[in-house]
Order: structure tokens, then sequence, then C-alpha cells
């Protein structure tokens, strides 16, 4: 039996308040001071102890304990913008050996569902970036929001992908276990690595919480469960801010994980890099037709696509992509490609009036609503720039519209 | 559970919110097997029968659960002593001419007296275990029945004086009864979160004595109306008072149609400020477009909402607000003034500063362009307002009158 952790990083461009009354004076679109304020924030108590943590435990370990990442290029241009020092301490860790990345969307984008053009270039850009900064060529990848089927599986596969991450959703695997390696429904060679859900979210969403009967869960006791599974990885999938941001210090994250490590090494279980678990053989092939992701209890794409508003304004953003590229005006593109993000989706999202805390304390937005009206206002605003830009007239009474896209030339 | 209850008539012979609260939270108990004996002012010009005949007949009413004591006197819960002393004439004039003698308080605060003299005499012959008294007109009547019967009170605040004043010239005498009751009541219940810190801040009555019992709203089946229109038409409807905060309205009109002249706004209600809104918007150049349609009453307010393609409500401050959630049970999508107490209780809408004026008309104009953001506020609106129910507060209520009791 093994473990493979591997932590999700990543930080939105959170746009600014942007009223109909700014459409049209192509102001900065992005919140670059709470972003910074934001990144400060998390780098405080997460990013730079957490990393800090992971150095010492690989050192004590001497290479027995190794995890692995995947940063959104969002974040580590954020980082390499306002945080230089968690870049730094990043590098630092890729240095030890003991540290693997992951392939993603460089804007941890949904482009995969609208667009496959963008997609793959949003992968080589992060890609590109993941060789610059840490010098490794990524073979396995996972998809924003650990979205998946069995078309994508095929796709990156093609991309020359060897593995690529899933949740282990209960209505995909039915009685099968998430602790082996799978082979997605019509591929060759390239593995499918599922995350342990129930384990995962023990620490990642139950640690601190006080009404759950495991409360407190101590390394022992996670051992445990970890021995009394069956399998060939038990692989813990979290977003990296678990430590210290979702849950906070007192809660004794951090002791958790200073002494997991060594709990679990003594009971001769290892851990292993995703890459490493392609050695296993495929337990069996899995057809899954449907999108998951880890979002949520439905596990699908509901929490960005679950309503008309994020529909209108996901669709909005693509039928632009053709003009916009055509333009080959950088500072137009990046700005488009940073409206990619998902996030600005998840804010629209109008179930978190009935479960889920975590989209609430997540949302900048008073409201789903008025994240999709400032969506819209600057879609609004990017079209004129557009326009403008293909020498088109823009009237002074240019009319507000959810589908000004139609005015632009393709 | 028995409960001595100082209260406001019920709709539809008294509209004003304090009265459909009243009836929603007697209604609410009544299901919980609270006995009410629901005293209340009654003037000489309302049909005297026909009102408890109409509760009698309401199903939603267990009867046996309730009674109701009538003290003759000429109080409404919107009245400040101008508007009383134009009533008060008004009815020396009539009462003059049945020879009748004149029994009313010769201004508010007499008549405020008298009540509580008259409410002494009913705690002294009736029998309950708990007093309720909704408002500052009938605080002196629940201390005065808190003293003869030795029974816990507990006051509703509806609404402050700092609400209705927007705290520029605030009533010293109504300000102290306000003090008075809830420092003399045993709980203090308040409609809303935004209340509570309200009486906290301003009165210096301690949280833990107070409870927030959010309103609820029910609604009967409505009428539907097919009304045709060319424009677009933006609502605001409520008294025309600083409260309400008219002007943000008109502001945020005339923003609205530099950006979009194709746009109708309508004022729908009375009040103080009435004359200097009108004036206004013909100072900004829209009277064109703005329309003051006065005061309107039952179906035509239920038109007024259907009307609508939006509902807006900028109140300086509103403990609660009801009409955000009759506008979206008519399917109209609403702007609310994050200074109410409402918009801690509905998520399908539009939060605004009231002040924000450039916030209201980026609002208007995005439901006004964005057409599934309109389709969205108002399917998700309209199933959100049918979960409120009057039960809850009322079993809340009770909570509060069985710790009490104890």
């Amino acid at each position: 039996m093994n473990i493979c952790f591997y932590f999700q990083v990543h930080q939105p461009y959170r746009l600014r308040t942007y009223s109909v009354f700014d459409i049209g004076q192509s102001k900065n679109y992005f919140d670059d001071e709470k972003n910074k304020e934001i990144m400060l924030k998390v780098a405080k108590k997460c990013y730079l102890p957490t990393n800090k943590l992971i150095l010492d435990l690989i050192k004590k370990h001497k290479g027995a304990f190794k995890v692995a990442f995947s940063i959104s290029g969002v974040a580590l241009q954020q980082f390499e913008e306002c945080a230089p020092e968690v870049l730094a301490s990043f590098q630092e860790l890729a240095k030890t050996g003991c540290v693997e990345f992951l392939s993603e969307t460089y804007y941890h984008s949904l482009a995969y569902l609208y667009s496959k053009e963008e997609f793959e270039e949003q992968v080589k850009l992060h890609k590109k970036k993941i060789k610059k900064l840490f010098n490794q060529d990524p073979i396995i990848f996972r998809h924003t929001e650990l979205i998946y089927n069995n078309e994508l599986a095929n796709y990156v596969e093609k991309m020359g992908y060897k593995g690529i991450l899933a949740e282990g959703a209960d209505h995909v695997l039915g009685w099968r276990s998430p602790n082996y390696v799978y082979t997605p429904k019509g591929t060759s060679k390239i593995k499918l690595l599922l995350k342990n859900y129930k384990l995962s979210d023990d620490v990642a969403f139950r640690f601190g919480d006080k009404s759950w009967k495991e409360h407190p869960l101590t390394v022992e006791k996670f051992a445990t469960w970890v021995e009394q599974n069956e399998g060939d990885s038990i692989n813990l999938f979290m977003d990296y801010e678990t430590f210290g941001e979702h849950q906070w210090e007192h809660t004794g994250i951090f002791e958790f994980i200073k002494h997991l490590p060594e709990e679990i090494l003594k009971r001769n279980i290892g851990f292993k890099f995703p890459s490493e678990l392609l050695i296993f053989e495929p337990k069996a092939e899995l057809d899954v037709h449907n999108f998951m992701s880890w979002a949520d209890v439905e596990r699908d794409l509901s929490a960005w696509l679950g309503n008309k508003i994020q529909e209108s304004a996901i669709n909005e953003l693509y039928m632009i992509e053709e003009s916009v590229k055509k333009l080959k005006d950088e500072k137009l593109l990046e700005d488009w490609r940073k409206l990619t993000t998902s996030d600005h989706f998840y804010y629209m999202c109008t179930k978190w009036f009935n479960d889920g805390d975590v989209h609430k304390y997540f949302n900048p937005y008073d409201s789903p609503y008025d994240a999709f009206i400032t969506y819209m206002n600057i879609l609004n605003d990017m079209i004129i720039r557009i326009k403008m830009k293909q020498g088109l007239k823009v009237s002074p009474n240019f009319k507000i519209s959810e589908h000004s896209s139609s005015e632009i030339r393709t | 559970m028995r409960v001595l209850m100082f209260g406001w008539e019920f709709p539809p012979f008294y509209s004003g919110g304090l009265g459909t609260a009243c009836y929603g939270l007697t209604k609410g108990l009544s299901h919980h097997n609270v006995k009410v004996t629901f005293v209340m002012p009654k003037g000489p010009d309302t049909v005297k029968s026909d009102f408890v005949k109409l509760l009698v007949a309401d199903k939603a009413f267990k009867n046996h659960n309730f009674r109701i004591k009538k003290i003759d006197s000429i109080l409404t819960p919107y009245l400040n002593s101008q508007t009383y002393n134009e009533k008060f004439q008004d009815y020396s004039l009539m009462l003059k001419k049945q020879s009748t003698e004149l029994l009313y308080g010769k201004n508010m605060f007499e008549e405020v007296y008298r009540f509580s003299e008259q409410a002494k005499l009913i705690a002294l012959s009736e029998e309950f275990d708990v007093i309720h008294a909704h408002d500052w007109m009938t605080y002196m009547a629940g201390i005065k029945a808190k003293k003869v019967s030795g029974k816990p009170l507990v006051v509703h605040m509806h609404a402050t004086e700092f609400d209705r004043t927007g705290g520029n010239g605030i009533n010293q005498y109504v300000y102290d009864i306000e003090k008075r009751g809830m420092h003399e009541a045993d709980k203090v219940c308040a409609v809303s979160n935004y209340t509570k810190s309200m009486v906290v801040q301003h009165y210096g009555v301690p949280p833990e004595k107070v409870e927030v019992v959010h309103n609820a709203v029910e609604f009967s089946d409505r009428q539907i109306y097919r009304i045709e229109k060319t424009d677009k038409v933006v609502l605001f409807l409520g008294r025309i008072t600083l409260q309400k905060g008219p002007e943000y309205f008109v502001e945020a009109a005339k923003k609205v149609m530099d950006r979009d002249p194709n746009v109708k706004f309508v004022v729908v209600g009375s009040g103080d400020m009435e004359p200097q809104m009108i004036e206004h918007a013909a100072s900004l150049g829209i009277a064109n477009r703005m329309l003051f349609a006065g005061f309107l009453t039952g179906e035509d307010v239920n038109k007024a909402y259907q009307m609508a393609d939006i509902y807006v409500m900028p109140s300086v401050s509103e403990p609660f607000g009801i009409t955000p959630l009759e506008a979206m049970k008519s399917g109209t999508p609403v702007i609310i003034s994050k200074q109410s107490g409402v918009s801690e209780v509905i998520q399908n809408c539009l939060k605004v500063d009231f002040w924000d004026v450039d916030d209201i008309a980026n609002k208007i104009l995005s439901l006004l362009h964005y057409e599934t953001l309109h389709q969205t506020l108002k399917h998700h609106g309209t199933i959100e307002v049918d979960k409120f129910n009057w039960d809850i507060p009322a079993e809340k209520c009770l909570r509060i009158y069985n710790e009490l009791v104890r």
C-alpha cells in the first residue's frame, strides 16, 4: 500500500466591480489590490508555513516522503507579481527531487468544454511555465476541478500524457475501489488515478469539525484507516489551502501533517508520486461517459454550469475567442484568458443558497447575480475594445446586451 | 399558553405592514395552540362587527384560540403628532355633528396615555400568562398591564424612531417610550438583525435581551393581469417619506434614462415628500417619463407589481420590508437596500446601498438588458418567496413565552 499526495494550488485574478457605466472606458478589469491582499494573506497562513513544513519533512525522511503539486499558471503568475518568496519556496521544494508537478490549464479554465484549441494552448502555456520555473516536464494531467470523462482521457493521451487524475466518485465506481489504477475507456496506455474522497475529505473538510464523531483526528487513527484499506495506493487529493486556510492553524492541522509521514512510514506504507503509480497494472477499464468533478455533493459540472446565467456568460466569452485571437493584441488576449478562469463562473452559482458554505466562503461577491453583472459588463467592454480595433464604429449610445458579440467581425 | 396581545387592526381593514404582521403572527400562534386575547384600538369610522365576523369566517384561525378586545381610540400605527392633530380635528367635527361626547386625547400623546389606561382595565379582568405589545404606541399599555398583573412582558420592535425619521428630528417623547418599553420588558423581539443592532446601539438594550424574529409573508391566490405596454417599467411603491429613500429612486432614474431613454419610472404611494419629488424629477428633466400614480390599494397594488419589470426599494432604513416579497411573488425581480431587514432573508434579489445611486442605476440597466439575469431572478425569486410561513416566527415567539413563564 502507498499514499499519493497531490495538492492543488490556485488563485484566480478576481474582477473589480465593473459597472454598466464603466463599459466603453477600458478600465482595468482586475482587482489588483484585493488579489494582492488575498495572495499575501494565504501566503502567510498557508503557502509559506506549509512549504516550510513539507521541506522539513522531506529532509527528515530523506526521500521517503514526497508530494505532488498542481499549481495553476495564474497562481504562479501572481506569486511572481506579488509574492516572490512563495515562488522561491516552491522552487526550493522542487530542488529536493521529492516534489512532482502536474499539468493543467494555465488559466484554470473550462476551455476543454468550449474550445479544444484554446485548451491545448493553455496546457502548453502551463507546461512551459513549469519547465521554466521548476525544470520539470509533467507527464500526469489533471483537469480544472478534477473534471473528467472518457473523451478527455482520450484527448490528453493523444497530447502525450501517461496519467490523468479524477474524482473517485461513488456513482462511477460503484462497488469498486479508488485505490487501484484504472484504464479509461477507449484508451490504450494512459492510466487513471482516482481520489479516495473519504480519506481525502477527512483531512480537507472534516478535520476541524468538532461535531464530527471522529474528531479529533489523530495521526494514529488516520494511519490505521489507511492500513485497513486494500489496494495499491490511496490517493489523497486536496486543495493546498486546506492547511492553514480552510483548516485554521488552531485546529492542529499543521501538527497532524508534521507527524503523519512518520506514523505512515512506521507501518511500512510508502509515499509515491502520481507518475510512480503508472507501474501498477490497471484493475479494470472505467467507463465515464458524463463529466464528473470533485465539487459539491453532485460531483458534476453544476457548480460552474448549473444555471442559465453561467451558461450565458461562458457562451458569450467563447463567442469572441476567434476575434480576440485574430487581433494579435497580447494584452487583449491575456485579459480574455484571465476571464476563462473557472472561478468566475463558480461565483455565479445559485446552488449555494441551499448547501455549500464552501461556495459562500470563497465568493468575493454578495451574490451570484452581482458576479454575473460585473462579468457581463466586462465582456461588453471587451467587445467594444474589439470593435474599435476592428475599425468598427462605436456609437456613444451603444447598446448594452448579453449578445454584443454578434456585433463584431468574426 | 395564554397571551394578552396589544396590536393593530388586521388587513383588509388596515393594510400597513404592522397590521399584516399582527395578523400573521396571531394566526401562526393559533396553529400552535396559543390562546390570544388581541387588544386593539378601534376608531369610530371602522365598520364595527365585520372585522370579528371576518375573523370567525377565516379558516386560518382556530377560533377558540382567539378573542378580540377593542379599545375605542383613533390611534393608527403610522401617525405622528401632526397627522394625529389633523385626524383629531376631523373626528371632533364628525362627532360634534352626531352630538357624541368627545373622548379622544387632545394630542397623540394624551391619546396613547388614555389607551394605556383602558388597557390596564382589560389586564385586570383577563387571564393570561404573557403580555406581548407591538410598537411604541402600545408599549405604555404593555407596561401598565405588566404592573397590574405581574406577568412577563414582550415588546416587539417593528420600527424604531430612527427608521421613521432617518435619524433627523427624533421625537424625544416617542424615543423615551420605546426605550422605556424595551427596558421594562422581559424580552424584546426585533424583526431583523438590522433592527436588533439599532436597538442595541441607540437604546442601550443588552444584546442578549433581544431576540430576532423575522417577519414572514403568506400569499393568497392572486389574479393575473394581462398588461400591454410598450416601455419597460421600473417601480417604486411605498410611502414617499424620508425613510423610504424616494430621492435615490429619482436620481437613479435620471442616470438610467441618460443611458436608455425607453424606460418608464412609476412611483406609487403618497407622503410628505411627494411634492418635493415631483419637483426634483422635473428639475432633472425626466418628468415626462416619471409617473406619480398616487396612493393605491388592493388589486391596483397587485396590478402595479405585475406591470413592473423591476421593483426598487431604496429604503434608508427598513426594519423589515414586506413589499419586495410581494413583488417577487408577482414575478418581478427586485433591487433592495442593504439597510433593510428583508435583505437578511432573501437571496434571489439584487442588493444595494441606498445611497449608491450609481449602483442602483447599474443594476436597473443590467436587469433591463441582460435578459437571462431577469429570467433567473424571476424564476428563483418566485420559488423563494413561497418558503415563508408565519408558523415559523410564531414558533419562535412561543419559545420565548415558554422561557419567560418557566
